[in-house]
């Protein structure tokens, strides 16, 4: 692939330091059918419950199964290892694990390995970032109180009540708990996590169909394929290789050049050439996330019923089309509601809920915004951090179509924030005084997971403090409903109740992308834009 | 770390041991030959200083009125823009982004759909301003700072240079998340503050090692023999000698600043929105060079076309006060 | 000599504890870095808490600062957000960086030296507006520009190079990127190479010289070029330690896991000990290398003596 000939260089003097770069495989791409991927370097220990991004995620998703795991093309929760969970008021849950799981170190995976998981990440002590997806199950409150030590070590809700079978109890009925349970911070643990927790973060051991066979922080995973996986989804490859690239523009040119098989996300600059540069071999998926601009509602100035006017104003003002067609090239894809597609109907997705608030209608933008009372402070500000992702881009389209709707050159500009910490501080500390970026990436695909983290008083992803007793209503209610159906329902009202209130600006539905080499084929990203690697054939 | 004041003519070779190579020996030979004889420094009584002889030469050198030209145009632009460019800078339409040229849009358009042409010549205000203030703050502080610490060696010049350690030390990132992030102000004052900030220690250090070599120069071992004052000797011997290297640096460092005012703005503490700049423009046009190059061709054109003209004035200055010239 | 250079080593003690007391308080004055680790939700009150008693973030500014530097002593340069300790990263990063800048030093010596020559020697002619017109080129396009653009054309168009470099980074993969992480400097060296030269040019032992009748090329080599290059050692003592901090762009392009990565999330992850160790390192990386500036003086120029 790389032409061995003489190396003549611009600069002749150093032509002959120039070892001729030798030809044949280099570390990037490994023989027989295991392929190379890019990835990132996680964030955070690679503990299950720990792991909050992305790049953690995809290592977790290849070797872990929970008790569920979505489908991969629909997003279903469907039982992985779980028997059966049995119910009769939504609140205390029976579960069965299905009998001849083990982790790839040959121990079983018991009702034990999950409890004592659970237990794990939901321990104050432990400090897990993922601690509050066990705050459902009773006893949360003691062994991870909002403030002051904790008084057990163990959820009292988990009760192991035999070799395969376990109980949950909740704090209270919450009827989708089931299908939380694909999450990556409910998988099943190893007694070595426990016993030599060292020898386990340097090379992580699971039970999904890869195992890791070597780890070197920072740089690479090698992960080979476990030929004794029980599971019905084997890996139809024999390894993947996982090299940690810092910019995914040098991932992209490094699958032209033929040192790797596959990229997974697409770099916004490259997206105009990608179809030509692969010859096809590109993939655009959608994905569980949702890109809105949040306001703050502890100021006054935007809390008012001038202020839902000048916000339906400002949702009128941004021409998404535009942008999602020449700066995202299809990627993204206009929103029409608080959800998205990967719900599907079924799940609780609605297009077009949100109606004429979301479309490009300039002069009833300009008219909303001056019976509003104009804009607070005479200028929106749209805060973002300007570390990670291009949200300059996007914020300053957003503005010049705000500006060209409300024919002020100043009506709106961006608001840049030099770090991710510094933006999350002025969220938390209410230093924000306009619009701010907010992004939300389904932990499962429910459409309670759209809304209650997001608009419920108080939640944990409420940025903009938003509040509203009729919304918490009816989410209660869902929650408690016995049926999915119902509680679909109801969580469909309860989003009117944030489009009539606009208490975000909903803008563009997230794909996930993807290009490949023409080694790779079955090639497909999971609704959480994580590629699907156990169904890649190589060859 | 004393160092001697008044080293020794009569023995200039062997300070370091082992170093007293044989082309040194002849160069020390060859000019003790001719101290007093050619550079004994000019006559107390001569009418016109080295300054004003400079400044006579300057005015007759075409390049140096070309440049000088070309500058006088740019802080033209800068001031009334709209003399060349009538259209808003502002005015970005999306549909049109990255579209090539088309009457009355000379340049075509950018990533944003907003006139290349016009936000290049709107642009020339807040990077000529960034780039020649930014330059001239660091050129006169670090000249300074750097001579007086090369000229007077010992103490001071210890503790400049180990501060200038501790500044080199410090990353621009860092520097300027910490520093410009708390700035409110929506002018490039801020901005012009950091580079000088960030920039002085480098002129210093070239400054500071050129008069160190200046200082040791027959002719003003010379001045000094002949009993002229401290300031005189820095200002009228060392001064024209050491001036080169910081010319040569801080032309160039001008269109860093340039662009550098651009990696500060990427990082969200630079100019504030909606700023218009060379550097910004360049910076959002570089991820799109394969589909839209004359996005970044312009305003590079430009911010190239201002370094050469700083470059090109700064040779003829240096070459003006060179006394071996003439 | 051997007192003023054990003098300039003991001038590093200062120096460390002001430099890393400086870097201490400007990463803290940044705010509260706990906020960034939960991604985009507030971290709940009691996982923040036991996350700053983690990294000892709970304590007063003064109380972190001698609790580090105590555990600094004892080798301990403390843990990253990641889970990674700080001497680790630091052992894989700087092989890399080292080996990175090194190439882009030699680039800046043979090339830009040599240019400066070449054209100091002939002012006004065509190879010196060529490398004029080449510096122009550098200085205002951005090296994410040229990296890219090289990349494509070396590493896929006609497939000399990988796009990217491994993550052992051998030297010979590390050729275009020094070239590119050397640009901007070489214009400088250059420069200062060709208008020292030509200011020498004309100096009377340069004349001496060549009335003596030596060969020109001894005359340039051992005269002119030796007296010219105080400038051009200057900056490039200068340009060491930034080369080393300051690779960012050039490590993201072709995917080099060095130190300008490690730092720049340090710093945009507010994470004081990652931030404290790197720099702390580049701090001596700098001392030493003005102290062999400083010394090369005496080399270059024999008339500066140290005592």
């Amino acid at each position: 692939m790389r032409a061995p000939a003489r190396v003549v260089w611009a600069a002749g003097a150093v032509a002959a330091v120039l070892p001729l770069a030798a030809c044949g495989s280099g570390a990037g791409v490994p023989g027989g059918s295991v392929l190379s991927a890019s990835w990132g370097d996680p964030q955070n220990p690679l503990e299950p419950a720990n792991t909050n991004e992305v790049q953690g995620g995809k290592v977790l998703d290849m070797i872990f199964r929970g008790l569920k795991r979505y489908n991969p093309r629909t997003g279903k929760a469907e039982n992985m290892l779980a028997e059966k969970i049995e119910t009769t008021d939504a609140r205390t849950y029976t579960i069965t694990v299905k009998p001849g799981w083990r982790f790839s170190n040959g121990e079983p995976v018991t009702a034990r390995s999950f409890v004592d998981a659970w237990n794990y990440g939901a321990s104050l002590k432990n400090k897990q970032r993922n601690a509050y997806f066990f705050g459902y199950i009773e006893g949360y409150d003691k062994v991870h109180p909002a403030r002051g030590p904790q008084t057990a070590d163990t959820l009292s809700g988990l009760k192991v009540t035999g070799e395969r079978t376990f109980t949950v109890r909740l704090s209270q009925p919450f009827s989708s708990f089931p299908d939380t349970l694909g999450y990556a911070a409910f998988a099943p643990l190893p007694r070595m996590f426990f016993t030599d927790h060292k020898a386990w973060l340097d090379k992580p051991v699971g039970n999904g169909p890869y195992r890791i066979e070597s780890y070197t922080k920072g740089a690479q995973m090698y992960l080979k394929k476990w030929d004794a996986y029980p599971g019905p989804d084997k890996a139809r490859n024999d390894g993947v290789t996982l090299l940690v690239y810092t910019d995914s523009n040098t991932a992209y040119t490094d699958v032209l050049a033929g040192n790797l098989d596959l990229v997974d996300d697409i770099p916004a600059t490259q997206l105009k050439n990608v179809r030509k540069d692969l010859d096809g071999r590109y993939i655009n998926t959608p994905a569980g996330l949702l890109q809105t601009l949040a306001f703050p509602f502890w100021d006054p100035a935007w809390n008012t019923e001038g202020a839902r006017k000048v916000r339906i104003g400002l949702s009128m003002a941004i021409d998404r089309e535009t942008i999602t067609r020449t700066l995202f090239r299809g990627t993204r894809t206009p929103a029409t509601d608080w959800t998205s597609p990967v719900l599907g109907t079924a799940g609780g997705y609605q297009a077009g809920l949100c109606g004429r608030a979301c479309t490009y209608r300039p002069a009833e933008a300009k008219r909303l915004v001056q019976e509003g009372g104009g804009l607070p402070g005479g200028q929106v500000r749209i805060t973002y951090n300007a570390d990670s992702g291009s949200h300059k881009e996007w914020v300053d389209a957003v503005c010049n179509s705000i500006n060209n709707a409300l024919g002020d050159d100043h009506a709106c500009v961006g608001n840049p924030v030099g770090t991710f910490a510094d933006f999350r501080n002025r969220i938390a500390q209410h230093r924000m005084t306009g619009p701010f970026r907010a992004g939300w990436q389904m932990d499962y695909p429910l459409i309670q997971n759209f809304l209650q983290p997001l608009y419920y008083t108080d939640a944990s992803s409420n940025d903009g403090k938003w509040s509203n007793a009729t919304f918490d209503r009816l989410v209660d209610q869902a929650n408690a409903a016995r049926d999915q159906a119902t509680a679909i329902r109801l969580f469909q009202q309860a989003e009117r109740v944030v489009r009539d209130e606009m208490a975000a600006i909903p803008l563009w539905y997230q794909n996930g992308s993807a290009g490949y080499s023409d080694r790779l084929h079955d090639v497909a990203l999971n609704p959480f834009s994580v590629p699907v690697y156990d169904e890649i054939t190589v060859g | 770390m004393p160092e001697p004041s008044l080293p020794q003519p009569q023995e200039p070779e062997g300070a370091i041991a082992g170093t007293g190579t044989g082309a040194a020996m002849d160069l020390a030979a060859a000019e003790a030959a001719t101290v007093g004889a050619a550079e004994a420094g000019p006559p107390a009584g001569r009418p016109r200083s080295l300054w004003s002889d400079a400044w006579h030469d300057l005015r007759r050198n075409p390049v140096f009125v070309v440049s000088a030209l070309v500058i006088c145009f740019l802080v033209v632009i800068a001031l009334w823009p709209s003399l060349i460019a009538p259209g808003n800078p502002l005015h970005c339409d999306l549909a049109r982004a990255q579209d090539g040229p088309s009457p009355g849009h000379p340049f075509g358009y950018d990533g944003q759909g907003c006139d290349v042409y016009t936000r290049t010549v709107h642009g020339a205000r807040a990077s000529v301003t960034v780039g020649v203030c930014a330059t001239a703050g660091v050129a006169v502080l670090g000249s300074v700072l750097g001579g007086l610490a090369g000229y007077v060696g010992g103490f001071w010049d210890a503790l400049l240079s180990r501060i200038t350690d501790v500044f080199f030390a410090v990353p621009v990132v860092l520097g300027g998340l910490v520093l410009l992030s708390v700035v409110t102000s929506s002018t490039v004052w801020p901005v012009v503050g950091f580079l000088v900030l960030l920039g002085w220690p480098q002129i210093s250090r070239i400054a500071r090692g050129a008069v160190v070599t200046a200082k040791q120069h027959d002719y003003v071992q010379a001045a000094r023999a002949l009993g002229a004052s401290g300031p005189r000797i820095l200002l009228r011997h060392i001064a024209p000698n050491a001036v080169a290297p910081v010319i040569v640096v801080a032309t160039i460092a001008l269109g860093t600043f340039i662009a550098l005012e651009a990696t500060l703005s990427y990082l969200g503490v630079g100019l504030k929105p909606p700023s218009v700049s060379w550097g910004i423009q360049i910076s959002a046009a570089s991820p799109y060079v394969r589909n839209a190059p004359h996005a970044l061709l312009w305003p590079a054109g430009a911010l190239a076309v201002t370094v050469l003209a700083f470059i090109m004035l700064g040779d003829a200055v240096r070459d003006a006060l060179d006394p071996k010239l003439r | 000599m051997g007192r003023y250079v054990v003098r300039r080593l003991l001038q590093m003690i200062p120096v460390f504890v002001g430099a890393t007391a400086l870097l201490f308080v400007m990463v803290n004055v940044m705010g509260d870095p706990v906020a960034g680790l939960c991604g985009e939700r507030a971290c709940d009150t009691a996982t923040a808490a036991q996350l700053k008693q983690e990294f000892g973030l709970d304590q007063p500014l003064w109380r972190q600062y001698a609790t580090y530097m105590s555990n600094v002593f004892t080798g301990d340069f403390g843990t990253a957000f990641n889970g990674r300790p700080v001497l680790e990263l630091m052992a894989s990063a700087f092989p890399v960086t080292v080996r990175l800048t090194l190439v882009a030093v030699v680039f800046e010596i043979v090339v830009g030296v040599t240019l400066g020559v070449l054209t100091g020697l002939r002012r006004g002619r065509p190879v010196d507006t060529a490398v004029l017109l080449a510096t122009l080129v550098v200085i205002s396009v951005p090296t994410f520009v040229t990296g890219l653009l090289l990349q494509l054309l070396l590493g896929v168009r006609w497939g000399w190079i990988r796009p990217s470099v491994p993550p052992q980074a051998p030297l010979d993969q590390l050729i275009l990127p020094g070239l590119v992480l050397a640009s901007v400097s070489l214009a400088y060296v250059t420069r200062l190479t060709r208008t020292s030269l030509a200011e020498n040019r004309r100096a009377d032992y340069v004349r001496t010289a060549v009335a003596k009748g030596l060969p020109r090329r001894r005359v340039v080599v051992r005269h002119l070029l030796r007296n010219s290059l105080i400038p051009v050692v200057t900056f490039i003592g200068t340009d060491v330690g930034a080369l080393m901090g300051g690779a960012i762009v050039t490590e993201r392009i072709f995917n080099i896991h060095g130190v300008g990565y490690q730092l720049y999330q340090g710093i945009l992850r507010q994470n004081t000990q990652t931030v404290v160790g790197f720099v702390t390192v580049l701090v001596l990386v700098f001392l030493i290398a003005n102290l062999l500036v400083d010394l090369l003086y005496a080399v270059l120029d024999p008339r500066i003596r140290y005592a």
